[in-house]
């Protein structure tokens, strides 16, 4: 990363130099965001069903008769199927993919992803709680936060992964790689442990819950769903470019940003709060799709530079694409079953990331 | 007062049985779900699905879940995939009329989307004894609007179930079956009380060798041998699950007990052996013949 280093300093600089990408990523973001609205109309109106989206449309905005006739088949379908599931992949795709350019940031390394480093396990660890020990010994819990027990807890487990693996693989402002991998990974596998003994005791209902959840989908998406999970993820989504300065910053060393006027240490405890809380809701809602918080932020660093202040919106954008995109394929392709959508999201970025790394090697460098 | 006091007593003490009347009727009245029009029914799950054909109404069928695999002619409709992954969309692209689903699809959204929207969804119960087949194939010869040909087949099917309950039930020594539901990675996966595999073997004239465990769980190897079944139970059709006779043989903890020292095996077709439809009773009098032999059929 030697000679994005230049880019770097050069905007915590505010100065233009040779290699500002500046106006590339502004017009990537344009394109992008165009990219948004395009794919989620087309994703309403793609799936196994016929039923006209434009009709629904219709009905929304003209009224019950001046639109003519409407089937409640083609009303449940575009207004309880499809369009639930559309916000939800632009809210799961944003929220992993920001979190993970966020983490990358932090960590000032980009093999950080919250699939990767334990941060996923530990929402999922905390999720699986509420689902098998809701009915039980967390049932006041459940009572008192209703449908937002399960995004709490999955918060509450990814903010306990954060911290710890923070706080073992920092020392004296400096993040060992390798530490933090290996600490991820440790993580993971305790909170998996955690979790399958809580699949132990899970009765056969709970079961049936639980593997829907551990196998990652938007299938599952619901209005209360959404809307339990959209103030969280979008007040993540809203904060991240405010952080952007901050993380370039970082990307010199922590004593360099202080040096800079950078408030070194809130801007980690934001970031780790933030982060949980985004994969957290992300989690409860979706299960563990993995693959889009690494992916999405390396492949527009290839094109627009490691900026944040242009990295973090990008990757949410693009995010909400991939996941939009990966889901309209899971609803089609075996229609009328569905593929889990953590399949596609694998079968089709994992030869696509192969592919560009093939093609610019060097260009990321560990 | 007193006379509105116990008005009141009175009305209380109505509405108490109302409510328990009230849970019995809804609980008959899934079984007596009629559908206004049955002429494309998605079936979900594979006793359902052999039910209708049994019935002679397969062509009202529009799709099925991928746990229906019988009869063949069941394979040529679309698959909507497995009963407990419902896709709601997939279910309503094949312009039902009505679905039949087993109790337990889901999952619970999808469930939930399905009963929004104007199809009727039946949701058929699932007891794994006598009752609960009889009680199913005319639940679903009712739904479908076939009642008097379901009424033939739940009585022939009761008339040959108790032919064979007879026999079975004379057993004295009864054997001690092991269902062994996989064995991957040389752990275990058992079924305990409460399941299809545990109700096949009590209606064969056996035990389950486990007790106390519920569900499909993963036995440790000392509970293997500690329950020292007479026989192993399992399914042909398992897919990447099932392991071969000699590895099963191989595994300690089985070739500690009866069953692997003197290689009891029994391995039987899963929708046939679990399906508790039609052909359960065929079922379960191969594998009360194949426990017991001759003794059985007299």
């Amino acid at each position: 990363m030697v000679s994005d280093t230049h880019s770097i300093s050069g905007s915590v600089m505010r100065g233009r130099s040779h290699g500002d990408r500046s106006p590339i990523a502004r017009l990537v973001i344009l394109l992008l965001a165009l990219g948004v609205v395009v794919t989620a109309a087309l994703s309403l109106t793609a799936g196994a069903a016929d039923a006209s989206a434009y009709a629904v449309l219709r009905h929304w905005v003209f009224g019950g008769s001046a639109a003519g006739p409407l089937s409640l088949r083609d009303q449940v379908i575009i207004q309880d199927i499809r369009l639930p599931r559309i916000l939800m992949g632009i809210l799961v795709g944003s929220g992993l993919a920001i979190s993970g350019a966020v983490l990358q940031g932090l960590f000032r390394n980009p093999l950080a992803d919250p699939g990767l480093v334990g941060v996923s396990a530990g929402a999922g660890l905390g999720a699986v709680s509420i689902i098998v020990l809701g009915g039980t010994s967390l049932a006041p819990v459940v009572a008192v936060l209703g449908i937002y027990a399960l995004p709490l807890f999955a918060f509450i487990g990814s903010l306990i992964v954060t911290l710890i693996l923070y706080r073992v693989a920092t020392r004296q402002g400096r993040t060992s790689i390798a530490t933090m991998l290996l600490a991820g990974i440790a993580l993971s596998a305790l909170a998996m442990a955690l979790t399958g003994v809580l699949v132990f005791v899970a009765d056969d209902r709970q079961l049936r819950d639980l593997t829907f959840w551990q196998l990652g989908s938007l299938a599952g998406a619901t209005w209360p769903k959404v809307a339990a999970s959209s103030p969280i993820i979008l007040l993540g989504i809203v904060a991240a470019p405010f952080m952007a300065r901050g993380l370039n910053a970082l990307a010199l060393g922590e004593a360099t940003a202080a040096h800079l006027g950078v408030p070194v240490q809130r801007l980690k405890h934001v970031t780790i709060v933030m982060v949980s809380a985004v994969v957290g809701a992300c989690v409860a809602i979706s299960g563990g799709i993995g693959f889009v918080g690494i992916v999405v932020p390396h492949l527009l660093r290839l094109f627009i530079g490691p900026d944040n202040r242009y990295l973090l919106p990008a990757s949410a954008l693009l995010g909400a694409i991939m996941l939009m995109a990966a889901d309209a394929v899971s609803r089609t392709i075996v229609a009328p079953a569905e593929l889990p959508i953590g399949i596609v999201t694998a079968a089709v970025g994992a030869p696509f990331f192969l592919w560009i790394l093939l093609r610019r090697r060097g260009v990321i460098d560990l | 007062m007193l006379q509105r006091f116990s008005a009141r007593g009175l009305r209380v003490l109505f509405l108490a049985t109302s409510v328990a009347v009230g849970s019995a009727a809804s609980a008959t009245a899934t079984e007596t779900a009629v559908l206004p029009n049955s002429s494309r029914i998605v079936s979900i799950g594979g006793a359902i699905t052999e039910i209708i054909f049994a019935l002679g109404d397969g062509g009202k069928l529009v799709a099925r879940d991928s746990t229906s695999i019988y009869p063949e002619a069941a394979l040529e409709l679309p698959d909507v995939g497995y009963m407990r992954q419902l896709s709601p969309e997939g279910v309503l692209s094949v312009n039902p009329t009505g679905i039949l689903a087993l109790q337990g699809s889901g999952p619970r959204e999808a469930v939930d989307v399905l009963k929004k929207t104007d199809v009727p969804y039946v949701e058929i119960e699932e007891d794994w004894d006598r009752a609960g087949i009889v009680a199913r194939i005319l639940a679903v010869g009712m739904a479908i609007g076939a009642p008097d040909r379901a009424e033939m087949l739940a009585s022939e099917v009761e008339r040959k179930l108790s032919e064979v309950v007879r026999l079975t039930s004379a057993i004295q020594e009864k054997k001690r079956v092991l269902f062994v539901l996989s064995t991957q990675g040389g752990k275990i996966q058992a079924a305990g009380a409460n399941t299809a595999a545990n109700g096949i073997i009590e209606l064969a004239g056996a035990t389950n060798a486990i007790e106390g465990v519920d569900g499909y769980k993963q036995l440790a190897d000392e509970a293997v041998i500690e329950a020292n079944p007479d026989f192993i139970l399992m399914m042909t059709r398992v897919g990447e699950h099932g392991a071969s006779d000699d590895e099963l043989f191989a595994n300690p903890a089985i070739a500690a007990t009866t069953a692997g020292a003197e290689k009891h095996l029994i391995k039987m077709d899963g929708a046939y052996l679990l399906g508790f439809g039609p052909r359960t009773v065929d079922a379960v009098k191969e594998l009360s013949e194949r426990l017991y032999g001759d003794r059985i059929s007299d």
